[in-house]
């Protein structure tokens, strides 16, 4: 459907360009004088002011492992995450869990389980395609670290971050 | 060898160069970047120092310290001349300012010349080189479009900028700044004759081209010291960094400083024409003469009201720059040559009738 775009006639006043100027200088002297005066408050003064307290619930911050509550690590090291990840942060080398394991029908948990946190776009596809409901973006943001060895994560620091949680769904019950 | 003489005129160059200018575009810097964000609802430098005035130093310190990276595909003479024909005629200009009338007996302007808008002229018309070099030396695409835009946005607006100021010079009969400037402390400013003599028929009737001739001057001024809304050469939505895109620390600071330093001279020369240069208004401790004797606290507060305006007109600039959206490449050329050359030509014939009418 074609759009015809409105070009009003400008009066010759109008053309001068200079009402224009006067016009637009007081929209942005009125912003200036607003914003001097203090009342519009958009700038978080970081690092005085934080949102920690009140990130949204959907906040992408900092990737970790969790256990559930039989405290079983939940990664069954299938390498989903480490092949969907864009910027190939994870690394992830698995091993076979021994026969004589509680949880020997598992059959694969993670001998490594690296993720670089230079690499890290925090994109969270890793927690969107994990089938066991391990690995989840926390919300931490502010990963430092004074060398590259510092900033990749491992298998035991991913779990400090995670934790315990309960209430998912356990695949691997007595019953299957 | 008229050693006074000289060492007076050192004495002033280096305290004008040095600790005026060169403080007043860290400042500028400063008030645009804190100007812009009150405007933008946003904060602003506010780190470094009280307020972030130190920002500058610290901006300073980086771009010494930075790589002063030279590309292998530029041509190197002119990659290396640029930057400093950019900044050194800003500077040059400012040696007929006069930014106050006297201190201790010593006139406060570096050259008292007898041509002073001829030379500020003919001195800021080389800043264009400077430009045309660095997007020609760059040998890329974007530097090679800016400058060539910047060429052509130059050119056309100087025509008006001369024209521009031919009235003024009709009505005061003489080219010397300083002497302007005291013909305005006694008998009213160009664009305000409220006091003296100009508080007459005579006055008011010669307000209305001097009027035009702000406007046009004004323009021009923005024109050519590529500030927006004619900031075509530089503009960062299109050009990538236009003519300055391959330089990198003290060379772009160089066009950084030399940039602000043109507005600033530019500020100067309209205030003085226009705004009564370092004269207070109402004719308040205007000095009687050019040679008058002038107390050392009346040099004080000129020198003040001098910098005053300037610094009011610069934080006009800067407004300007950010409530205009840009002009378009034809759209300018338009206004230069069909708009402002004919009203500027018809402002000369229109202020020769009157003061011809008017003998």
């Amino acid at each position: 459907m074609a759009y015809t775009v409105q070009r009003p006639k400008l009066k010759w006043w109008e053309q001068l360009y200079l009402p224009a100027l006067f016009s637009g200088m007081r929209v942005t002297l009125g912003h200036m004088v607003r914003n001097l005066l203090g009342k519009t408050k958009v700038t978080m003064q970081y690092p005085e002011e934080k949102w920690d307290s009140h990130l949204p619930d959907h906040y992408r911050g900092a990737p970790a492992l969790v256990t559930d509550e039989h405290d079983r690590e939940r990664c069954v090291a299938c390498q989903l995450c480490e092949f969907i990840c864009p910027p190939r942060a994870i690394t992830i080398h698995p091993e076979e869990i021994p026969s004589d394991d509680k949880w020997a029908k598992v059959e694969k948990r993670p001998f490594s389980f690296d993720i670089d946190m230079i690499r890290c776009i925090y994109c969270g596809l890793c927690e969107e395609v994990c089938p066991e409901q391990a690995i989840y973006l926390r919300k931490d943001y502010a990963i430092t670290g004074t060398s590259r060895a510092e900033m990749v994560h491992d298998k035991a620091k991913l779990y400090a971050i995670g934790g315990k949680r309960v209430g998912l769904v356990n695949k691997w019950n007595e019953l299957k | 060898m008229d050693w006074p003489l000289i060492i007076a005129a050192l004495i002033k160059i280096v305290v004008f160069v040095f600790f005026v200018t060169l403080p007043l575009v860290a400042m500028s810097v400063w008030a645009e970047r804190r100007v812009s964000a009150a405007m933008q609802d946003r904060v602003g430098p506010n780190r470094v120092g009280p307020f972030g005035l130190l920002q500058a130093v610290a901006d300073g310190i980086k771009f010494l310290l930075k790589e002063d990276f030279t590309p292998a595909h530029v041509r190197k003479g002119y990659f290396w001349l640029a930057p400093a024909l950019t900044m050194v005629p800003a500077l040059l200009t400012s040696a007929v300012l006069p930014f106050g009338s006297r201190l201790f007996g010593e006139k406060m302007v570096i050259a008292d010349l007898d041509v002073g808008p001829l030379f500020v002229f003919a001195i800021a018309s080389l800043t264009v080189y400077g430009i045309v070099l660095a997007g020609w030396a760059s040998n890329s695409k974007y530097p090679f479009l800016g400058g060539v835009r910047a060429t052509s946005q130059m050119i056309s607006y100087e025509i008006s900028l001369g024209l521009s100021v031919v009235p003024l010079i009709m009505i005061y009969g003489e080219l010397n700044l300083g002497r302007i400037v005291q013909e305005q402390a006694v008998n009213g400013w160009t664009l305000l004759p409220l006091w003296g003599e100009g508080l007459s028929v005579k006055g008011f009737l010669l307000a209305i081209p001097m009027f035009i001739s702000f406007i046009i001057f004004t323009t021009s001024m923005f024109a050519e010291t590529n500030r927006l809304p004619f900031d075509l050469p530089e503009c960062e939505t299109e050009l990538v960094a236009g003519y300055h895109t391959e330089y990198s620390s003290m060379k772009f600071a160089l066009f950084f400083l030399g940039e602000y330093a043109a507005m600033i001279i530019g500020s100067g020369l309209a205030v003085t024409l226009f705004l009564g240069g370092w004269s207070l208004p109402f004719g308040w401790l205007a000095p009687s003469g050019p040679d008058a004797e002038v107390p050392w606290w009346h040099g004080v507060i000129h020198i003040g009201a001098y910098f005053a305006k300037v610094i009011g007109f610069i934080l006009f600039f800067i407004v300007v720059r950010w409530t205009l959206p840009r002009f378009r490449y034809d759209q300018l050329m338009r206004l230069g040559w069909v708009f402002f050359f004919e009203i500027a030509l018809f402002n000369v014939i229109l202020t020769a009738f009157l003061l011809m009418w008017l003998k």
